[in-house]
């Protein structure tokens, strides 16, 4: 999938995550913030791994500002940040997510 | 009982924005939920709750309790695409808003059948929801009511209708007569349910319980929810009491016994009593079931 | 060596007469002898006790390196008297000092750099919050911490595990020859229950003041016969912080339902008839069941005989209704209850001690019959944390929880299942058990309730509750399915704090937090 620009999704709310995807140097960086790193680090990393990995995401750059979000919240917000970053507004496919 | 028969004495308005709250909601117990794409959600942000809905009814285990979308608006960009998402992750139903003729329903109805051949869902597993806001929705409330097999109830919105109706809001809900009578009246006749208004003054819990009872007596079917802690009274409301499930359980056994013996009509207590009755004692001992006044078999 | 709950405690620490938690009760009949104060006895009628500051009774007292100080916490939040007194030992360059609080928190940031200077070497404490509670952690307190309940504190104290040199007790106002009380001045705290234990054991006794009345200052809660000095200070606290104005009542629909479970599930339990007893403690949802608790004590046409321990306005309230006959006070949380001690026909002052102790003849916790207490989380087997947080971090309290869970017939920890941040109340594993599991009986949340294995009199009359029963598996899969699985912390191997149960045995250890890591 190709991202055009920078895009944020989700929020800072306690149990929300806040999502910053940007277009990538050639490879995938991630940095992950969180409030309960030592009990879900590994979870989340994995949860945006796989949600990248899904949408085809292979060049980008994420970072997560994490304030207890579950799992399907930290998918949630990362394919709101990926949709805006690729500019997909319409017939998104939902059956693959 | 059909799904399109289930109790739905509350139906909670939730914002799918609420990361926070969406990922148990299911604890303030209300009979269904409406995600709400529409009014809760700013413009910038309708992309967002669509994504957090879609993943909220696909991973999220709402413990049975029903799971209803409010979608956008016809007049809106946003529709199909809520249609799309919605049907994807296996809503139960989708509440369609401001509700004037047929064509409202009929063009939503096309998009629906379409996303559930195109993922795969039951062709008619997404159900129905008129949502009715204007003199003329109240006006066309039984032609909306059978526009759509997948139909199972009308409501009325308060918000903007009373501005509408030049009225004026009264304690005894007078400023809201005229649709409620016309709703319940349609609903009947159409043979589906129908739902009051929100109580938009949350903490004024007297008057909530005042309208409620007024609809209830009515013989609406529940009431639409913006606050957990409206749920509990709604609830106690449309609780029957006592005397009305001893005589509804009477009426039940007498009537297959009786019918076994081939009578038609006995006497409960002073009332006279025949298989017209079924159904209305069968509504109590749901509601009495569902409320806990009543283990069931 | 391993102890009753599977703990493992370095022997390192089992010397001196140290145990391992060997269960509640081992050591019900134990006999032991009381230690006495050093008391230096005056009979001089023109003896004066009040001292120009609080170096001169420090002086006079002759502290030395070494020696062990006592405070109280009746100021809560609000306190000055232990950073002031610590302040001023540290300017007259003692070090080295044992602190015996009964609980720190917030109010006692200041003391962090006492810690990290060796003024302060060693802590006993209930409550470690706020940045001590990080400090200790962290490892900055030379000597390991002790965490002792309020009722293993003054078993402590009376048996002489723990020996008091100097105790300054703060009190809102005090004679000049030592009678203290809880009311009368400008920052009220209603009771001193903490700080009586301190008088009769300590070997010198200090009353920190910032209000002086005529003598005699009775009834007093600490008697002038056990007052070495009395200190005037401009202020002892702060009242807005020392008693809420009005305790927040919760509107939170989710703490709410948790509240109205936990005290449905008291309405289906065998003891719920008129007479019975009760205790909440002062956190939000054990709060809010005194609101669910009359209409059904009105429904059920009982009353409640009495309440324990730690005290709100709406047990005023049921009090002056005549829904409950009596209240015995160990703590005043708002201006209603500090107000309302002593005055109100039925509201009564009783000592830590009597609240709580073990090893007393029996103490009040013995004949309760409820207590509602809420948790930080619990395990699979019932054993309750209340000191780390799921970082390892120490930033709780065990309070009157162990006692009262010990000494009530039914004791139920309320807790939503997962806290809003993603934190699961319940798992495999606490971090620290401070509460055993043979102690509890009942865990409620808001999707339902399940009751310890080892109580099927209480599962028996709980099965026309209409709530939903789990297993406590159950409910952590509950939990789990939300939140996910959490990883286990890290912990370096350094013990920065013991656990002590009520009886001064160990029942767990609470070491450094390592750096997280992520792969």
């Amino acid at each position: 999938m190709q991202l055009n620009h920078a895009a944020v999704g989700g929020t800072e709310d306690s149990g929300d995550v806040l999502v910053e995807v940007t277009p990538g140097q050639g490879t995938l960086e991630l940095e992950i913030n969180s409030k309960v790193l030592s009990q879900y680090g590994s979870s989340i990393k994995k949860t945006v791994l796989e949600t990248l990995t899904r949408l085809n995401v292979t060049d980008a750059k994420v970072i997560v500002k994490d304030k207890g979000a579950v799992d399907q919240t930290i998918r949630a917000r990362l394919v709101t940040a990926i949709f805006r970053a690729a500019d997909m507004k319409e017939n998104l496919p939902w059956g693959d997510l | 009982m059909s799904s399109k028969n289930r109790l739905r004495r509350t139906m909670m308005f939730l914002s799918t924005q609420r990361a926070g709250s969406i990922r148990d909601a299911y604890i303030y117990a209300p009979d269904s939920i409406i995600f709400d794409l529409e009014d809760a959600v700013a413009v910038s942000e309708k992309d967002s709750a669509r994504v957090a809905l879609y993943h909220v009814l696909k991973y999220v285990d709402y413990k049975g309790i029903e799971r209803l979308v409010r979608i956008n608006g016809a007049d809106t960009p946003f529709w199909k695409e809520d249609i799309r998402a919605s049907v994807a992750a296996g809503c139960d139903g989708i509440r369609i808003p401001k509700c004037e003729t047929p064509y409202d329903v009929e063009i939503v109805e096309e998009q629906v059948v379409k996303a559930e051949k195109e993922f795969e869902r039951p062709i008619g597993s997404t159900l129905l929801q008129v949502a009715i806001e204007t003199p003329l929705g109240v006006r066309n409330a039984y032609e909306l009511s059978m526009a759509s097999k997948r139909i199972f109830g009308i409501s009325i919105g308060a918000g903007d209708f009373m501005r509408s109706m030049h009225a004026r809001r009264r304690d005894d809900g007078a400023e809201l007569y005229a649709a409620r009578a016309q709703l319940v009246l349609a609903a009947r006749a159409a043979g589906v349910q129908c739902y009051d208004t929100v109580h938009i003054k949350v903490k004024d819990y007297e008057g909530l319980e005042r309208d409620t009872q007024l609809i209830y007596d009515m013989g609406f079917d529940g009431k639409s929810v913006i606050h957990p802690s409206q749920i509990p009274i709604i609830h106690k409301v449309f609780t029957p009491t006592e005397q009305e499930i001893e005589k509804a359980q009477k009426i039940i056994s007498k009537l297959s016994n009786e019918a076994k013996e081939g009578v038609g009509v006995f006497m409960v207590g002073d009332d006279m009593i025949d298989v017209a009755m079924l159904e209305g004692a069968k509504r109590i001992m749901a509601l009495a079931e569902a409320a806990g006044a009543y283990k069931g078999e | 060596m391993k102890n009753k709950v599977g703990r493992e405690i370095p022997d390192e620490f089992l010397k001196d007469g140290k145990q391992v938690f060997q269960g509640a009760f081992a050591f019900d009949k134990n006999v032991y002898h009381k230690v006495a104060s050093k008391t230096v006895g005056v009979s001089d009628p023109n003896h004066s006790k009040v001292l120009p500051d609080l170096k001169a009774a420090i002086m006079a007292c002759g502290l030395k390196d070494g020696m062990t100080v006592s405070f109280h916490h009746h100021f809560r939040d609000g306190d000055y008297v232990v950073c002031m007194v610590m302040q001023a030992i540290a300017e007259l360059g003692i070090k080295d000092i044992m602190v015996c609080a009964t609980s720190l928190g917030t109010a006692h940031d200041a003391l962090v750099p006492l810690m990290e200077s060796g003024v302060i070497t060693g802590i006993s404490s209930s409550g470690l919050r706020g940045k001590v509670g990080k400090a200790i952690s962290d490892g900055k307190l030379k000597n390991v911490a002790y965490i002792r309940s309020h009722g293993g504190r003054a078993a402590a104290i009376a048996s002489g595990a723990v020996h008091i040199d100097v105790a300054f007790l703060g009190a809102p106002t005090s004679d000049d020859y030592g009678n203290a009380r809880g009311q009368g001045g400008i920052s009220d705290c209603g009771v001193l229950s903490y700080g009586e234990v301190d008088a009769r054991y300590a070997d010198r006794v200090v009353i920190v003041t910032d209000t002086l009345v005529p003598f005699p200052n009775v009834p007093a809660s600490i008697s002038c016969s056990d007052v070495d000095y009395v200190v005037v200070v401009d202020k002892i606290g702060d009242s807005e912080k020392i008693a809420n104005h009005t305790m927040r009542m919760t509107e939170n629909p989710r703490e709410l339902i948790l509240a109205e479970n936990a005290a449905l599930i008291m309405k289906y339990t065998p003891y719920f008839k008129d007479g019975f007893s009760f205790q909440t403690g002062g956190g939000g949802p054990s709060l809010a069941v005194t609101r669910f608790l009359r209409p059904m004590l009105e429904e059920a046409g009982i009353k409640i005989g009495f309440t324990v321990g730690g005290c709100t306005k709406p047990m005023i309230d049921l009090l002056k209704e005549g829904f409950i006959g009596a209240i015995m006070d160990s703590q005043d949380f708002d201006f209603a209850s500090v107000e309302s001690v002593h005055k109100t026909p039925g509201h009564f002052e009783i000592t830590t001690s009597e609240y709580a102790d073990p090893f007393n003849k029996g103490a009040y916790v013995n004949r309760l019959d409820y207590v509602m207490l809420g948790a930080l989380d619990i395990d699979v087997d019932f054993n309750v944390n209340v000191i780390t947080g799921v970082d390892g971090v120490v930033r709780g309290a065990p309070g009157g929880h162990v006692d009262a869970a010990a000494g009530s017939k039914c004791t139920v920890v309320m807790a939503p299942l997962v806290r809003k941040g993603r934190l699961s109340s319940v798992r495999d594993r606490v971090l620290t058990v401070t509460t055993p599991g043979e102690t509890v009986d009942i865990f409620v949340t808001e999707v339902g309730y399940a009751v310890n294995p080892g109580r099927q009199d209480l599962i028996e009359s709980l099965k026309n509750c209409p709530l939903k029963r789990y297993t406590i598996e159950g409910l952590r899969d509950e939990a789990y399915a939300l939140a996910g699985k959490p990883e286990d912390t890290k912990f370096e191997d350094k013990v920065v704090a013991l656990v002590e149960y009520r009886d001064g045995t160990i029942i767990d250890v609470v070491r450094k937090p390592a750096k997280y890591v992520l792969e």
